[in-house]
């Protein structure tokens, strides 16, 4: 009896992080893009605005469809955060826009701050000069 | 007898004190006169440059100009963050 205790508490050490891996493999199956906006981001037809919005740079009204989709989740998400963080929706969104701009893959569109689409090379992107 | 000397070179002192007197006093009235014309013509000039100067300075209405530098440095860290948590739609 008084090895038995011991014994499952050697037998759940792990346990822990088992769950750990486990909840990771888990999140980060959840967290993949759809594959219709994977594929409108490495074709280019949407790009990331300095506001923290898609912006559809070409193709129809699937890709429009798709744009406001992302769009309207990024809304509800920002507004979770800015509430959060006891900021603004709009300046939760405008940083979030500063880090994905910085983020977007070479070959990726961005909207520079004048309001011209760009396409992501392998230097730093023109980005607002109050992006940190 | 000594009287008479002492006397008589005083209205002659007297009169040219006068006219110095006299002349002093036209001539600070001049530059007083000039002086406030300086000063007239100085307000005017300075005047002048407050009514040209005005309409030259640009009024630059930026985007999102109420949004401050510091916000979003205070907010960056949240923000990668977010994007790790929620990648599916950034």
């Amino acid at each position: 009896m008084t090895k038995t205790a011991p014994s499952i508490a050697r037998r759940l050490r792990f346990a822990p992080a088992l769950a750990l891996v486990l909840a990771g493999i888990a999140t980060t199956a959840l967290a993949d893009r759809d594959p219709a906006y994977a594929a409108a981001r490495a074709a280019g037809q949407v790009g990331e605005k300095p506001d923290g919005y898609l912006g559809v740079v070409s193709g129809g009204s699937d890709v429009r469809a798709l744009a406001d989709k992302i769009n309207i989740q990024r809304r509800a998400n920002y507004t979770e955060r800015a509430a959060a963080q006891n900021a603004t929706i709009e300046e939760y969104a405008f940083t979030q826009g500063c880090i994905l701009i910085q983020r977007t893959a070479p070959g990726e569109k961005y909207q520079a701050p004048g309001g011209a689409w760009q396409t992501r090379g392998a230097g730093a992107p023109e980005r607002d000069p109050r992006c940190p | 007898m000594t009287f008479p000397r002492l006397t008589a070179p005083n209205p002659a002192a007297t009169s040219s004190g006068m006219k110095r007197r006299g002349m002093g006093g036209s001539g600070s009235g001049r530059r007083v006169a000039s002086a406030a014309a300086v000063l007239v013509i100085g307000a005017t000039a300075l005047a002048g440059c407050i009514s040209v100067n005005a309409p030259d300075k640009p009024i630059v209405i930026e985007l999102n100009i109420n949004i401050k530098q510091e916000v979003i440095y205070r907010l960056a860290d949240d923000v990668k963050k977010n994007i790790e948590a929620n990648s599916d739609i950034f």
